[in-house]
């Protein structure tokens, strides 16, 4: 493929660039070949901060569309992408694999007639047609999925590649579109958004070390916090917890919560049912605490300790904290 | 509701059927799902879409709910289990054809049928659950309003239909906002696990199902080409699967006092922190 790759630059509303930018332009560079990365930004245009950042990771072209409508509506950012590929001809769009970005990418398929493939962990060029790998049935197979036809569809999930920047950064070429929003894109209208305050801790869905508790906390997260903050991890929790209000709800992980793929998970008090395993199985190295040997997450545990919680996780706490110094 | 009364809402809920997650999952050669386990069931995620359909009957005082489904022989299961929960009808959308579908030829059949009912009788709102648990791709619902060209309201936590405004407003909670989301009807809505507890059919509702009947088309009776769905019209195909190997080198450690130093140790060692 010689056309261009466009990579959906996600960024909170005041334009902070979320972390799923850099990573999923360092997925596309080599798709792109000449036809360079494409970055698309839907909203007020990036700052400074933002546009460093995509020079780091070699964009060639930031789209800028300011649409006449909020872009917090998934039909309207769709609309905004369908622009910027009419004005580019890329063939491959790169969309993060949050709820939102999926949504974007099942307007596209609506409105383009475009393949998408869902929660891809890699993307590869085999004679020209994208093929992107996943992980599905909670992390028990891996597939290869081909998209067939132009414009191909990937939403790519969270820590799929680390972001990489390249070794001669150039200050990309910026383009303004504006957009008037068609009626079909205005069906849903929003009636309230309330963007939550950002946390001191790390994004859960794209963190490269997460803690979690279960019920076996008993609504004592203390020790969970402890050990996430001495490793700057965030702070997850199975739907029991998230259920029980000791914890918000956006902290969920799995089938119906947010799905992590950090290099490191560690859980406390989780049992490891399939419903939470469908949104961790794919981590890196996993750790369990559980008093119950038959617990299910030892089954797929790298580490697991038999034991109480309120013990070993202090006792581990403290002994990082002198090891790590 | 009388015969011949035209009711005051009417309700469709897309319901899936899928392999039962706590079964042994697998896909075949073709990078299929196997669907021939005699492990399906009603998506989990779909009886909340069905629980919101009938309260909202309920709370209206009258109307229909009309359970559909697009899958295998075995599929029916699925809506045969909307209708002892309380469905009034249903439609099961069954041919060879449709096998290897892609999430935009499903919704493509899905959109048909939901057209087919809507001239029938129209329609207020069509339901969907907030993802199947097979697939997992959460496209359907949107793909499906847009194809209809209704409004897609997605992810609700809560659903509340103005009748007589003829709006409806969900509340949905992301990674990073809450929304309120509101559209004219008919829509189409999705909704989340966290919207409410599904019902558990009685030995009533299971009693009452018997007799209700399921109304089968095939393509040929919505008006699709075979080559519009199934493998012949989706744009994305598996080229390869493989079960993952389980997870090699594992560790156990019962708790004789030390593990947290042992956990600490592993961490240390491996480079993971
Ligand atoms: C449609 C549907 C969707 C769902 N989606 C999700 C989802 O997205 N995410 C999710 O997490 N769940 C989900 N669930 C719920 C899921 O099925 C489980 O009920 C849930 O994950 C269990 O949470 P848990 O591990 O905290 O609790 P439990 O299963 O009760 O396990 C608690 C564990 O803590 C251990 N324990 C107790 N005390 C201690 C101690 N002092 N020290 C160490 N260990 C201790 C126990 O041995 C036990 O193994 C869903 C369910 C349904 C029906
Ligand atoms: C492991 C696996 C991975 C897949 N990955 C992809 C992919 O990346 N891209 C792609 O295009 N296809 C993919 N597919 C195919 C896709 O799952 C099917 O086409 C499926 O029919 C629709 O998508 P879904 O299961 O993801 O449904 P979702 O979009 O997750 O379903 C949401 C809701 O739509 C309704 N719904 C969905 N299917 C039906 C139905 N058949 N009948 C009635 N209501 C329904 C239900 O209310 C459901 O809760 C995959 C299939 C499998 C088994």
């Amino acid at each position: 493929m010689t056309s261009p790759v466009l990579v959906l630059l996600d960024h909170a509303a005041d334009g902070a660039l979320r972390p799923s930018a850099a990573e999923l332009v360092t997925l596309a560079r080599p798709l792109a070949g000449d036809g360079g990365v494409l970055g698309a930004w839907v909203g007020d245009g990036p700052g400074p901060d933002a546009l460093a950042v995509l020079a780091a990771h070699g964009v060639a072209a930031v789209h800028v569309v300011r649409p006449d409508a909020d872009p917090a509506l998934s039909a309207v950012t769709a609309e905004a992408v369908t622009a910027v590929l009419a004005a580019t001809g890329a063939g491959l769009v790169l969309i993060p694999s949050t709820f939102e970005g999926k949504e974007v990418a099942a307007h596209l398929a609506a409105s383009t007639g475009a393949g998408v493939v869902t929660d891809a962990d890699g993307v590869q060029l085999e004679d020209g047609v994208p093929v992107a790998s996943k992980t599905v049935l909670a992390g028990t197979w891996t597939t290869r999925c081909s998209v067939v036809g132009a414009p191909a569809v990937v939403t790519v999930k969270a820590n799929a590649v680390p972001a990489e920047p390249v070794a001669a950064p150039r200050e990309p070429v910026v383009v303004e579109h504006e957009l008037t929003v068609s009626p079909a894109a205005r069906r849903v209208e929003l009636v309230e958004r309330t963007e939550r305050a950002p946390s001191d801790r790390p994004d859960l869905s794209g963190a490269q070390v997460v803690v979690v508790g279960g019920r076996g906390t008993e609504g004592d997260f203390g020790p969970i916090e402890e050990l996430a903050d001495l490793l700057g991890a965030a702070v997850g929790a199975t739907r029991v917890a998230t259920d029980e209000g000791w914890i918000a709800k956006e902290a969920q992980i799995g089938q119906t919560g947010v799905t992590v793929t950090p290099r490191l998970y560690i859980g406390a008090g989780v049992s490891g049912a399939v419903h939470h395993r469908g949104g961790m199985q794919a981590a890196g190295t996993i750790v369990a605490v559980n008093s119950d040997p038959d617990a299910p997450i030892f089954e797929i545990a790298d580490f697991g300790v038999v034991g109480d919680l309120f013990t070993v996780l202090p006792q581990a706490t403290a002994e990082l904290r002198r090891l790590l110094g | 509701m009388t015969p011949g009364n035209v009711p005051r809402v009417r309700i469709l809920v897309a319901v899936k059927h899928v392999p039962d997650i706590q079964s042994e999952r697998s896909l075949g050669p073709d990078g299929r799902m196997v669907r021939d386990g005699g492990d399906g069931t009603l998506n989990e995620l779909d009886e909340n879409a069905v629980e919101a359909a009938l309260t909202l009957v309920e709370e209206a005082e009258d109307g229909e709910v009309v359970v559909l489904t697009v899958g295998p022989d075995d599929a029916v299961d699925a809506v045969r289990r909307g209708l002892q929960m309380g469905a009034d009808e249903a439609v099961h959308v069954v041919d060879d054809a449709i096998a290897g579908s892609d999430a935009v030829s499903t919704a493509r059949v899905l959109a048909a049928a939901v057209r087919r009912l809507s001239e029938q009788q129209p329609v207020d709102l069509v339901l969907t659950g907030m993802a199947a648990l097979d697939g997992l791709t959460s496209l359907v619902p949107t793909v499906l309003a847009d194809l209809l060209e209704l409004p897609a309201l997605t992810l609700a936590t809560e659903v509340m239909v103005d009748e007589t405004a003829g709006t409806v407003t969900v509340r949905r909670e992301l990674d990073h906002a809450v929304e309120l989301l509101r559209a004219p009807l008919p829509a189409v809505v999705s909704v989340t696990d966290s919207a409410n507890e599904p019902r558990y059919p009685g030995f009533k509702g299971i009693m009452a199902a018997r007799k209700k009947a399921v109304t089968t088309w095939t393509l040929a009776d919505l008006g699709i080409e075979p080559d519009q769905v199934g493998a012949a019209g989706a744009r994305t195909a598996v080229v390869a699967a493989a079960e993952r190997p389980a997870r090699e080198d594992r560790v156990l450690v019962t708790d004789g006092g030390d593990a947290g130093v042992r956990l600490a140790a592993y961490l240390v060692e491996n480079k993971l922190v």
